[in-house]
């Protein structure tokens, strides 16, 4: 099968990569690229564990093929953190104890960051909302809502000091 | 730690406000009744960092070089006889290196093994990993490929030709028992009361266990309530699929990586599969994307091992979302009967309960727990127990947390519920008038030691939850009470002391839920030093002792234990360490807190691993346990819902879980557990289940479809954490992993009856069932 060319940003970097037409952007960060962070829950688009920021949507890395990244820019799990200092959000899943086995973590962290980014303030309904995409068998969410909630509060004390 | 939602922080637009808003008290309550240093405290787990960064490498991460990719062929059929098999246009096809079926598996003859679960035809295990003669459910295992990449492997699978002759199949246990029913295995025999009789049947097992005279005790009840029930077939769930990659080294040795409850397990079953020496498998555990019992079978291991042995390379497997569903898990659908007499002074006079449960394809349904649990929180003098452990074309059931119990709470808290209703009692008094305690003898014979059935009660009692009013039309509150034994089994942990005063623990339980940090806060404590002074890993089968499963909520408990004893011995190390400096006997060396002293000298636990390579050399200590403590666990649950009569959609209105832990080692954990087993809970009530075609095949096999709670179906999960010591443990530990999911599904049952007064006799309770009872009405 003919591999197809494709460039893109990934975690700001510049990324070049070969891809079959029928490989999915999922299976091109997890096996192109080695970025394994990326989870497989269903590679239906029904689980979440695949979230990936394209061009400023979340989207599930298993339903948008690995070609149609040319041009974009896609952040992932492993992007999230600065250097060796984790995000406020990875930091509130850690003291809350966000999560249990960890399969579903890379997905939630990059979903509530977009929810956070585009809104600092979200109510308990409006984080439920955003995160209905992503599957937690683990935790039954209490905890996943509440580190949301105190990641959003630490930002706006950040914000406002 | 945790954070309580607040009103500032709500847009005023919320359905659900938290119960702490509501009410004006702090969420998630501690009855503590022992206090440690580092036990009971809230540390980040160690391994946080690497699961928040996507750094930790779970089993569909590991890749060596030059590795293949295999795909399994599976039965489109739910019952049916395999006639030809050609694999001949398969291994033709360009990137394909093997193909292979169940005659590649060495011959199983009439060998009985013990893989775990008591003694089993080998040829039962041989058969769930690939068919042989006949397929006995959809998804069923056939063959397997071995590939240069994965869609070659999937292609190649699907051009292997199977010729089938369909039969007759039976999905439900009623169903199955039928004397009609097609027989699933031509030589099961039942097994009834306990000897093997000559009939033939889908019955693998028949047992009864009675405790006095059920029919005296009906006779003296003012009240009696007989109900039957049945739960639809569910699975465990887990997110991250199965997976392994196997190496079959050219040393001889099998070397297997895989997302796995049990490393030495799949190292004991995979040499008896293939009829090696058990010293020539090494198991590496990865980290697991979440088993609740469900990551305790063998599978494909076999298939990826005969597949390396056969191409001389690395070969990995990774199931898909539907093989998943088609192949592993579920646990049992039911049907079930219970019935319970009471006298108007509100005593149990009498318990009678029959319990037929669906094993899947191979015998072992669980409904001997089930049948243990069912009255298990009740002190009465007349109980029966009737069990069916019963064949069926679905795929082999695996343990689902606290295996057995919740279809079996389903039942009998319900008539509970409806007896309590009749003789006008308040349900929990009710309970609290019949519970089980300290010297109650079940139906099974065992007499329970110290447990917290009362105290669990109690603090459902207690709880502002329970008398708070209902706040809408159309709500219901209920409670329901349930039990799990938990398990022992065996543990071994190894603690080597670094200079600088850090200890790395070496362990070989996998950590699904934040047991790393569980098991070293043990060692802390005894230790006297931080829990983030330990440094816990889990290691391959090679470098750890002999470590049972990641189950029967034993791990905090007996892995636990195993680094207390540990810790116990580097401390015994120490105090020789410290006579040998201070020229004393070890004897005079005392030990608090991470500090020695004797005759007026004083070192710290740092100090003297600082001076060790002074002192005799390296400083290490293992230990090794089969505890026989075990201390068994109740939980309960208060639920509000809310019944649309119109669509006959139930929503959780407000949910609190409350169990006896024993000491909590991490409360955040604790409470995870709590919250994620009710959720489970609350899911296998509501909505989860396996739709069949009446030709045995799954309707809903993918997560759209199988539809499991998400964010929006649910409520802040309020938790009580009711500790009653475990005698039995050096910490009071019972294990938390399991009975949590128990009540959730009679509670939101009884909650729904409340509610809108419809008795709920079948799961899941979903729109069109609660529709269908309202009509009814």
């Amino acid at each position: 099968m003919q591999s197809i060319h494709v460039r893109s940003t990934i975690n700001g970097q510049p990324a070049e990569f070969l891809c079959e037409p029928r490989q999915s952007l999922l299976e091109v960060l997890r096996d192109v690229l080695r970025l394994t962070g990326t989870k497989e829950g269903c590679n239906d688009g029904n689980c979440g564990a695949c979230t990936v920021e394209m061009d400023g949507r979340i989207v599930p890395a298993c339903l948008v093929l690995g070609a149609e990244a040319e041009g974009a820019e896609i952040l992932t799990v492993e992007g999230i953190a600065k250097g060796s200092a984790l995000h406020d959000l990875q930091s509130a899943f850690l003291t809350g104890a966000a999560l249990q086995c960890g399969i579903c973590t890379p997905g939630f962290i990059v979903a509530s960051k977009a929810l956070l980014d585009q809104n600092p303030n979200p109510s308990e309904d409006e984080i439920r909302l955003w995160l209905a995409n992503n599957l937690c068998r683990c935790t039954g969410y209490d905890k996943i809502v509440r580190s949301v909630q105190a990641t959003a509060s630490l930002c706006r004390e950040e914000s406002s000091t | 730690m945790t954070v309580a939602a607040t009103d500032s922080e709500t847009t005023g637009q919320d359905r659900k406000p938290g119960p702490a808003a509501a009410n004006g008290y702090e969420p998630n309550m501690v009855l503590a009744n022992q206090t440690f240093d580092i036990v009971g405290s809230r540390p980040v787990r160690h391994d946080g960092a690497d699961k928040v960064t996507g750094r930790a490498v779970y089993g569909a991460d590991v890749t060596l070089p030059g590795t293949l990719h295999g795909a399994i062929l599976r039965s489109p059929h739910a019952h049916a006889r395999i006639l030809s098999i050609d694999t001949s246009r398969a291994e033709q096809m360009d990137g394909v290196h093997a193909v292979m079926t169940a005659g590649d598996l060495p011959d199983a003859g009439d060998k009985i093994v013990d893989v775990g679960e008591g003694d089993t035809p080998l040829a039962y295990v041989h058969g769930n990993v690939l068919a042989k003669d006949k397929v006995l459910y959809q998804g069923h295992a056939v063959a397997a490929v071995a590939a240069s990449n994965a869609h070659v492997a999937l292609e190649a699978a699907s051009a292997i030709n199977i010729e089938y002759d369909v039969l007759p199949c039976s999905l439900t246990a009623p169903d199955a028992m039928r004397p009609e029913a097609a027989l699933l295995h031509d030589d099961l025999v039942t097994k009834e009361l306990g000897e093997e009789s000559n009939r033939r049947s889908n019955v693998a097992e028949h047992f009864r266990w009675t405790k006095g005279d059920v029919e005296t005790g009906f006779a003296r009840a003012d009240t009696i309530v007989e109900r039957s029930f049945d739960t639809a077939t569910v699975h465990q769930g887990y997110i991250e699929p199965h997976t392994v990659t196997a190496l079959w080294n050219h040393d001889g040795r099998l070397l297997l990586w895989c997302s796995t409850q049990g490393a030495f397990v799949v190292r004991d079953v995979v040499s008896t599969i293939l009829d090696i020496p058990v010293s020539t498998v090494k198991v590496t555990p990865t980290e697991i994307g979440g088993g609740f019992g469900g990551k305790i079978p063998v599978y494909m291991e076999p298939v990826a091992a005969l597949l390396s042995r056969k191409t001389g390379r690395p070969v990995k497997i990774v199931m898909s979302r539907e093989e998943v569903f088609l192949g592993t898990g579920p646990t049992a659908g039911t049907h079930t009967r219970v019935k319970i007499g009471a006298s108007a002074d509100g005593k149990i006079q009498a318990m009678e309960a029959e319990l037929a449960y669906e094993a899947g394809a191979y015998p072992g349904s669980f409904v001997v727990p089930g049948g243990m649990c069912v009255f298990a929180a009740y002190d009465c003098e007349n109980v029966a127990v009737d069990g069916y452990d019963v064949v069926v074309n679905k795929p082999s059931c695996a343990a689902y947390r606290a295996p057995g119990s919740p279809q079996a709470a389903f039942a009998a808290e319900q008539v509970i519920d409806e007896v309590a209703l009749r003789l006008g009692l308040d349900p929990v008094e009710f309970r609290l008038l019949n519970a089980a305690r300290e010297g109650t003898r079940r139906a099974d014979g065992p007499k329970f030691r110290r447990i917290g059935c009362v105290e669990v009660l109690e603090a459902v009692k207690n709880h502002p939850h329970y008398s708070a009013p209902l706040v809408g039309p159309n709500q219901g509150r209920g409670v329901a009470i349930g039990f799990w034994f938990n398990a022992g089994l065996e543990s071994s942990c190894t603690l080597n002391v670094n200079t600088n005063g850090t200890v790395n623990l070496v362990e070989g339980s996998t950590d699904i839920g934040g047991t790393r940090t569980s098991i070293a806060m043990q060692a802390a404590e005894v230790l006297g030093i931080s829990a983030q002074d330990i440094l816990p890993e889990v290691v391959d089968t090679d470098s750890v002792g002999f470590t049972s499963v990641t189950g029967g909520s034993r791990t905090t408990f007996a892995t636990g234990w195993a680094a207390h004893d540990a810790a116990q011995k580097v401390v015994d190390e120490m105090k020789t360490r410290a006579a040998m400096l201070w020229a004393v006997e070890p004897e005079q060396v005392e030990h608090s807190k991470g500090t020695y002293t004797a005759n007026g000298s004083s070192a710290t636990f740092q100090e003297l691993a600082a001076q060790a390579s002074r002192t005799g050399g390296p400083i290490s200590a293992s230990a090794t346990v089969k505890p026989r403590g075990v201390g068994g666990s109740f939980a309960a649950n208060i639920v509000d819902v809310e019944v649309d009569p119109e669509t006959g959609k139930v929503d959780i209105v407000r949910f609190t879980a409350v169990q006896d832990v024993g000491k909590a080692v991490h409360p955040s954990y604790v409470e995870g557990q709590m919250q994620g087993g009710s959720v489970q809970g609350i899911g296998w009530a509501l909505n989860e289940e396996y739709f069949m075609g009446e030709d045995g095949t799954m309707r809903n096999s993918t997560l759209l479809d199988y539809r499991m709670p998400t964010t929006l179906d649910l409520p802040m999960i309020d938790t009580c954490i009711v500790e009653v010591a475990n005698p039995g443990h050096p910490f009071g530990v019972r294990g938390v992993g399991e009975a949590n999911i128990v009540p959730p599904l009679p509670a939101v049952a009884n909650a729904i009856h409340d509610a809108v007064g419809v008795r709920m006799q079948r799961l899941p309770m979903s729109p069109p069932a609660v529709w269908a009872a309202l009509a009814k009405t």
